[in-house]
């Protein structure tokens, strides 16, 4: 059985027949060759696999594509725009917030969620809710300092 | 994952009657604890039945000294609720306390209760407000809810509509997480309702349990105080690789009073 599902990816609707049990991040890697979207433990427990669904984020390797079925889906693709990196993304990259740079999409799009809902985050609330998000190199000190200075210039 | 057909219906009677035409159908809400369990290959199920598209199985009410909860509710809209917060704010801290934030925005209140993993938080919830959880065919009291590991009062095709959490006078939350699953090694609510103190311990045992030499304590004084020397049987707790009976035995004690603290604010 395949079932047709749509959706609205970076601002594009996509259309695929897919298995039912594709995930949400198989969909985006495999059929749709986005590849900016890790998966790193595959268990929701790394978050290197996290994007936005509607507006929020969600760790792609533990929802079905069918389940996002007629949503919005913003990858780490999605985000710069004009050729400009996003401010979070330019964060990063400012205050060296990556070593291997596996976890970096994940984290980024956590960072972006959360200056969201919180426009001015305190350290310790930027290491709090960045829990679901794993990073092995750099033991998070530039992360946390990436992803305040990102929710700064997020704010303008 | 094996191979699944998948439905996504828009009312409760199409949910039931898709779930009883399966072979073997299972409910999705969030699915995050049902996908992980798919991808280990601990269940195959024919065919999966995702409540999500029902509306009426949503949103957040607070009146005459209830707080009803829809069964597809996200953790993170329990956790961020104005209502909540007022009415019941160890309910909204405890669902702020699931997981993480992305596993917020997709787990929802019903199918943690339906799935009653002996570590997840809501139950300790449900059991320690002396909640009533509404089905598609009854009325269910905490306390006939939880009937062992993994098992609830549930029949085969009953779907959880909403849950309704009378107002306690005070009640506090306290959980001792595993760092990597973040789910409770152990997890306890404190309530003091109008039926008397209630105190459900999760994360400890194989099932939300209440533990009644606290609860009768607390009845006489409601302080951490009065939890000093009250033991937990470590035979009746969970002894894995994560710690063991007496290890557990001796934080339900710890985290008790904590909860307490907290519901003394």
């Amino acid at each position: 059985m395949t079932i047709s599902v749509t959706i609205t990816v970076n601002g594009q609707p996509e259309t695929r027949d897919v298995e039912p049990r594709t995930l949400l991040v198989q969909f985006l890697r495999e059929h749709l060759q986005l590849t900016g979207t890790h998966v790193g433990c595959d268990t929701s427990q790394c978050g290197a696999c996290v994007v936005h669904v509607d507006g929020k984020s969600v760790k792609a390797c533990t929802i079905l594509a069918a389940q996002a079925q007629g949503a919005k889906v913003t990858t780490i693709e999605g985000l710069a725009a004009d050729g400009k990196l996003h401010p979070m993304q330019e964060a990063f990259r400012e205050h060296h917030a990556l070593q291997c740079g596996f976890c970096t999409p994940g984290m980024i799009m956590s960072a972006v969620d959360l200056a969201q809902r919180n426009p001015n985050p305190s350290e310790e609330t930027v290491r709090h809710e960045l829990e679901g998000n794993l990073c092995r190199c750099t033991g998070y000190h530039n992360i946390v300092k990436a992803v305040m200075a990102g929710a700064q210039a997020m704010r303008g | 994952m094996y191979a699944f057909n998948y439905h996504r219906p828009k009312s409760l009677a199409d949910a039931g009657k898709l779930l009883g035409d399966a072979s073997d159908g299972k409910f999705i809400a969030g699915g995050q604890t049902l996908l992980p369990t798919l991808k280990n290959r601990f269940a195959s199920p024919s065919d999966l039945v995702d409540l999500t598209g029902i509306t009426e199985l949503s949103g957040i009410s607070v009146s005459g000294g209830t707080v009803s909860i829809g069964a597809i509710t996200k953790h993170g809209v329990v956790a961020t609720s104005a209502d909540v917060k007022k009415a019941i704010p160890a309910l909204a801290h405890l669902a702020g306390l699931i997981g993480d934030p992305a596993v917020r925005n997709m787990g929802t209140m019903g199918g943690s209760v339906a799935n009653n993993d002996p570590a997840a938080d809501y139950p300790s919830a449900v059991l320690g407000l002396n909640a009533t959880v509404h089905t598609t065919k009854r009325k269910i009291a905490a306390d006939s809810f939880f009937t062992g590991l993994f098992e609830t009062a549930l029949e085969e095709s009953e779907i959880i509509t909403k849950i309704e959490f009378p107002v306690p006078k005070r009640a506090g939350y306290e959980k001792f997480r595993n760092p990597a699953s973040r789910y409770a090694m152990v997890g306890v609510f404190v309530a003091e309702t109008a039926d008397g103190v209630r105190v459900a311990v999760t994360g400890a045992g194989p099932c939300v349990f209440r533990h009644k030499e606290m609860e009768a304590a607390l009845a006489k004084s409601f302080s951490p105080d009065a939890l000093k020397g009250i033991k937990t049987d470590p035979g009746k707790m969970n002894n894995d690789i994560h710690g063991s009976g007496e290890y557990r035995a001796h934080l339900v004690g710890v985290v008790a009073k904590r909860a307490v603290q907290n519901a003394l604010g």
